[in-house]
């Protein structure tokens, strides 16, 4: 298919775009195979490049013969252009519509994409199971490297290369994983250095209503028990959604079979509620004629702040279970590729100071989303602009960085990083250039050529040009455990995300900047303080004798 | 003193507020302070007591409730119920003085001579404040009607009113003007001629007009020849208002006033503000609290809707003045409470120099001290009569707090020092606050008995500064320009649960930033001691060479080598405070197996996790 086809007015003078908080610019708009480009054709004003993938939705309207689209972005952003000629105006929105709803996932940017900068770092071969095996081989020796996923049949969204007990054969794996929801039986997902203890996830086991059960899963998971031992099962769902679930093959571990294990029961929402509650929240943070008491209670029927609550809530509970009770927690939720997630990944950043860091965290996503398989591309299709029923999209990643960033919030001097880190990978997981969030698994990124045929995202970011916009000037490493306060009155809104198009941040970024200032000031001035205390201790033993008398 | 009956009680356990942790100390009991002594202590004031509660005996003491103005509430559990009630009756004595003598201020002494005193209260100026506005001046000026609290019992005696209201005008006007509070000049926009006044309601009923009101209206108008009007914000709801005519008071009829554009405003009155504030602590005070719950309690307290509604009124004061050049008359039933709020608030967003610390101390000391602001009645510190608390003046300092966060540069003084002088106004500890007017404080020979709390926050001012406070902020914002959009007002938790610390964010930038430019300040000072040395030794022996060598090091100093023993200087102990599992209350591993084998024991054993950088 050639994209010419899709774009039935190339180009139309005469623009003028709105955009809020900037003044607003008049001129050319031009529509690409992937971009919808706006040029003054002026040095001094900045042009407007949004990826067609970006453009969650718009709108159309006329007065007279101007046209007005209205474009809504993924990143939330809102934006109007003025098109002079209704004809002009009607093939424009149409074009949107067609490149920014391309259903081909190798139509997408990242494969037309060339970087303009030399890939000094793959970022593909950054982050290797094999890599982070290794690390774990120079703690323990109780597990292995398993290959029984090779060719993805016994689990489609796990990768190839597992990490299990070592006592457990891959006969057993696979019998295990028959056991579970898609395959995903439980393997590990963090070893707690300190004590031992593990983290692990899984899909719910397919116990059905008559409460089938497997030896080889029991098998699987005891082996992960020290002796005399007991662990916590965290299961994200409440009793009630996990015994309905049983209705339909699923279900949960009976205490009868799983007798060294105890269940406990939370509420994380399934993700197609969660994807009302984005469309909600947005809407209420985009209207501006809220009174105070319609704007509290719109955020709080978007049930936004409960999730980041709940899901916060579990991630402790799973730490704490590991740090505070020495025990071993195994984590599912229904398929094991959201909540399971996001509770395995925030438990690591509460529990390991290495996620902490700039590369760690880039591994914690690539190991606890990217290679565990999230879903990326049926997740992020649609942001909280979509018109459509939602289908299989759901703001599962964004939830999870909304968490990072209350702990991050909490814990302002804990992390390399900042928010600005954040919010870059909330844009780059819902539109990007890069491929690193294509596809829904590891197998589906293998067949698409993903490593060879785009550039990853890390190899971007972690150039030092970029990086030093997301770096924490107060970050000082430190090794503790962080606990976060999860009290409603401890969690905050992302202003960063959801307020970040609807207010003017200028005198928060000149604060931002000053604060800036004064950490670097004082590095520049222990600097020169230890430099002239070197100069004058040589002075003084070179001057030594002649100084005394 | 004979109203403690027992000064101590050991084995005292204090709950924590928000989880099942507690400490067990020994509690005292003093003249003046409620201590709880245990690894490190808590004391609190008897005056920030608000109320004393006896629970039911329970099997391991006898609980008693204590909740603070401050918003601190103790609960601690007491082993023999005999001794639990003690300290109660106690309690319930020390905390309801009967006169001004026994309030602690009239107790406290800080070790300073008289002079020091003396100095603390000279330390604010209304004489020199007015002169910084630019008062007196042609259309403005010092009327001494007031000298001896004849026409006007709670306004201070200096009252600058405009050049062509006489004495007789100002009177009748008087009389006309519920508690005798006439309009009267509380900030003059210097660059338009525009006046702020203030005043109460007038007694106009249905129907009553009087002359040398109307007068008074036209001769600030007339002061002003920016505006052919003035404005009257009435910052009650109209329905108040209306009320308050059956009752021969009421608001001003824009038909006998020439000139003057009326205008409700719509703050409501002390009682429905401290129901509001009643509603928001009992939400954010329950255990375990959802997040629903939670939002649903913030909206159906109603507070933020109030904070908006004071935050409005303010704006829509400081652009009349500031853009339209207009001067505006501002009152509510009395004039000392939403009157109060709205001037200084507004009076804030106009003026830079109310955004640093001696500023606002100032305006405070004007716009609600002087002006008869009942401290005394609002803050319970005598006699109470509970109908007449309320959170007026709490609610202006939680409004300068929104502004500080749109802001963050604008303002010299951090939340610190809002908070701190909150906790002040309660402890009763200063004189600054006592009474309800500035006649009865001079009744009560303030400055001579008591101390002055500005010099006590001005010789700490360290703690309040604000490290990314820009002086050049103000020359490009004059006016401040908030948003009022509903989601830019938060909820202060810092003030609100500034004792419940598992609720705060564990590592403070304010106070990182604050040390860091301390530092900065100690460096920059050794940096030149060190120059100085260097200096003197290239002189004292080869005087040429050395300095061209010198300066090329100097340019040098940034290289790499410097960097690997650079830390070290920065002094400051950061610690991520309170970071504890249990505290935080995740749930359920309460019921785990540990309490199958070791009933009622919970598992986890830590105590805070502290880190010193």
């Amino acid at each position: 298919m050639e994209f010419a086809e899709l774009i039935k007015t190339p180009r139309v003078d005469g623009v003028v775009l709105h955009r809020p908080f900037m003044p607003t610019v008049e001129g050319t708009l031009c529509l690409t195979g992937h971009h919808l480009i706006l040029s003054s054709r002026q040095d001094n004003t900045e042009e407007l490049w949004l990826l067609h993938a970006n453009i969650d939705s718009i709108e159309k309207r006329f007065v007279g013969s101007l046209g007005t689209i209205i474009v809504k972005c993924k990143d939330l952003r809102v934006i109007q252009l003025d098109i002079p000629g209704m004809e002009e105006c009607l093939n424009i929105a149409s074009s949107i519509e067609a490149l920014s709803t391309l259903d081909s996932v190798s139509l997408m940017y990242p494969f037309f994409y060339r970087p303009l900068f030399e890939v000094i770092e793959d970022g593909w071969q950054l982050f290797v199971p094999e890599e982070a095996f290794k690390d774990l081989e120079s703690m323990t020796d109780e597990w292995r490297l398993s290959e029984v996923n090779k060719d993805f049949s016994v689990c489609p969204s796990y990768p190839s290369l597992l990490t299990v007990p070592k006592d457990i054969d891959d006969e057993s794996l696979c019998k295990a994983a028959s056991f579970r929801h898609g395959g995903r039986f439980p393997v590990l997902s963090y070893y707690h250095k300190k004590n031992g203890m593990v983290m692990m996830r899984a899909a719910q086991p397919l116990t059905g209503t008559n409460g089938r059960r497997c030896k080889e899963d029991e098998k699987l998971i005891n082996a992960t028990l020290c002796a005399g031992k007991r662990g916590y099962i965290i299961d994200t769902r409440t009793i009630a959604v996990a015994q309905q679930a049983k209705a339909r093959g699923g279900g949960f571990e009976q205490e009868a079979n799983y007798p060294q294990w105890r269940r406990i029961h939370k509420a994380i929402e399934r993700s197609n509620v969660l994807q009302e509650g984005l469309i909600k929240l947005v809407e209420a943070c985009n209207d501006q004629s809220h009174s105070m008491d319609r704007w509290l209670s719109k955020l709080e029927a978007s049930n936004w702040q409960s999730n980041v609550k709940e899901i916060l809530t579990t991630a402790c509970l799973a730490a704490q279970c590991i740090d505070r009770e020495g025990a071993s927690v195994l984590v599912h939720g229904t398929e094991g590729t959201d909540s399971t997630l996001q509770v395995t990944s925030l438990a690591q950043i509460i529990l390991d100071p290495a996620c902490r860091t700039i590369r760690g965290f880039e591994a914690l996503i690539e190991r606890e989303w990217l290679q565990a398989g999230h879903p990326f591309q049926q997740r992020c299709a649609q942001s909280a602009y979509s018109n459509g029923k939602p289908r299989s999209e759901a703001p599962v990643f964004l939830l999870f960085l909304d968490c990072v960033w209350q702990i991050l919030r909490q814990f302002p001097c804990s992390f390399q990083f900042n928010e600005n880190f954040l919010i870059m990978l909330f844009e780059h997981a819902y539109a990007s250039q890069f491929g690193t969030f294509l596809g829904n698994s590891v197998a589906e990124r293998l067949k698409l050529l993903l490593s060879q045929k785009t550039v990853s995202l890390w190899s971007w970011v972690n150039r030092p040009q970029e990086l030093e916009r997301f770096l924490n000037p107060l970050y000082e490493p430190n090794n503790l455990v962080i606990w976060p306060s999860v009290a409603p009155q401890s969690l905050l809104l992302w202003e960063g995300v959801f307020l970040r198009w609807n207010r003017s941040t200028k005198c928060l970024d000149e604060a931002y900047q000053e604060m800036v200032h004064i950490i670097e000031y004082n590095k520049e001035l222990q600097n020169k303080v230890n430099s002239l205390r070197r100069q004058l201790a040589q002075l003084e033993t070179e001057d030594g004798p002649l100084q005394t008398p | 003193m004979e109203h403690i009956r027992t000064p101590k009680v050991e084995q005292v356990k204090l709950l924590d507020r928000f989880s099942n942790k507690s400490v067990t100390g020994t509690l005292h009991l003093t003249a003046t302070h409620l201590i709880f002594v245990e690894s490190n202590s808590t004391s609190i004031l008897h005056h920030h007591i608000a109320s004393v509660e006896k629970l039911s005996l329970k099997t391991n003491g006898c609980p008693l409730l204590i909740q603070c103005r401050n918003f601190r509430l103790v609960h601690f559990v007491i082993p023999r119920e005999r001794d639990c009630h003690d300290i109660y009756s106690s309690l319930l004595r020390l905390l309801r003085p009967v006169s001004y003598d026994e309030l602690y201020a009239f107790s406290y002494n800080p070790k300073q001579n008289d002079q020091q005193r003396e100095e603390g209260w000279q330390l604010i100026d209304l004489a020199a404040e007015f002169e910084r506005m630019g008062v007196p001046c042609d259309q403005w000026q010092l009327t001494d009607v007031n000298r001896e609290y004849k026409v006007c019992k709670t306004y201070p005696r200096d009252l600058y009113v405009p050049i062509m209201a006489s004495k007789p005008i100002i009177v009748g006007s008087s009389k006309f003007r519920s508690k005798g509070r006439f309009p009267v000049l509380t900030y003059f926009y210097q660059e338009k001629k525009a006046a702020v006044c203030r005043c109460s309601q007038p007694l106009s009923g249905f129907s009553a007009r009087c002359l040398e009101d109307e007068h008074m209206l036209q001769a600030i108008s007339k002061a002003n020849h920016n505006s052919r009007y003035i404005y009257v914000m009435d910052t009650r709801p109209k329905l108040n208002a209306l009320a308050n005519r059956a009752a021969g008071k009421g608001y001003e009829n824009e038909d006998n006033y020439s000139n003057i554009r009326f205008q409700f405003v719509g703050i409501e009155n002390i009682h429905v503000m401290r129901g509001s504030l009643q509603k928001l602590l009992e939400v954010v005070g329950t255990r375990s609290l959802s997040m629903t719950d939670y939002l649903v309690g913030l909206e159906n307290s109603g507070w933020l809707r109030h904070i908006k509604a004071i935050m409005d009124a303010a704006i829509f004061l400081a652009k009349t003045v500031t853009v339209e050049g207009a001067s505006v008359l501002v009152h509510c039933s009395d004039g000392w409470d939403r009157t109060a709020q709205v001037c200084a608030l507004g009076s804030l967003l106009m003026d830079p120099y109310y955004r640093t610390i001696k500023g606002f101390m100032v305006l405070i000391e004007k716009d609600w001290i002087s002006f008869g602001h009942k401290f005394a009645d609002r803050c319970d510190q005598l006699d109470p009569d509970p109908k007449e608390v309320s959170p007026i003046f709490t609610q202006f300092l939680e409004c300068v707090w929104q502004l500080t966060e749109q802001f963050p540069q604008a303002f010299e003084f951090s939340e610190w020092f809002l908070i701190q002088i909150h906790e002040h106004v309660h402890s009763c500890q200063f004189g600054n606050f006592l009474g309800n007017s500035q006649r009865q404080r001079e009744d009560l020979q303030l400055k001579e008995r008591t101390y002055s709390l500005w010099a006590h926050l001005l010789s700490e001012k360290q703690n309040y500064l604000n490290p990314v406070y820009s002086p050049s902020f103000a020359e490009s914002h004059p006016v401040l320009e908030p948003s009022t959009q509903a989601y830019h007002f938060k909820f202060w938790r810092n003030m609100y649960h500034q004792y419940d610390r598992s609720m705060h964010p564990r590592q403070s930038i304010l106070k990182h930033v604050l040390t860091l430019k301390d530092s900065n300040r100690e460096l920059e000072g050794t940096v030149q001691a060190l120059k100085t040395k260097l200096q003197k030794f290239s002189v004292s022996t080869s005087p040429l060479n050395r300095k061209e060598v010198q300066q090329e090091e100097d340019e040098e100093v940034f290289g790499e080598e410097a960097m690997e023993d650079a830390p070290a200087i920065t002094g400051g102990e950061r610690t991520v405070e309170g970071s504890s599992a249990t505290e935080n209350g995740y749930g359920e591993l309460m019921g785990s197996f540990g309490s199958k084998n070791e009933p009622g024991a919970v598992t986890l054993e830590f105590g805070v996790a502290r880190m010193t950088c």
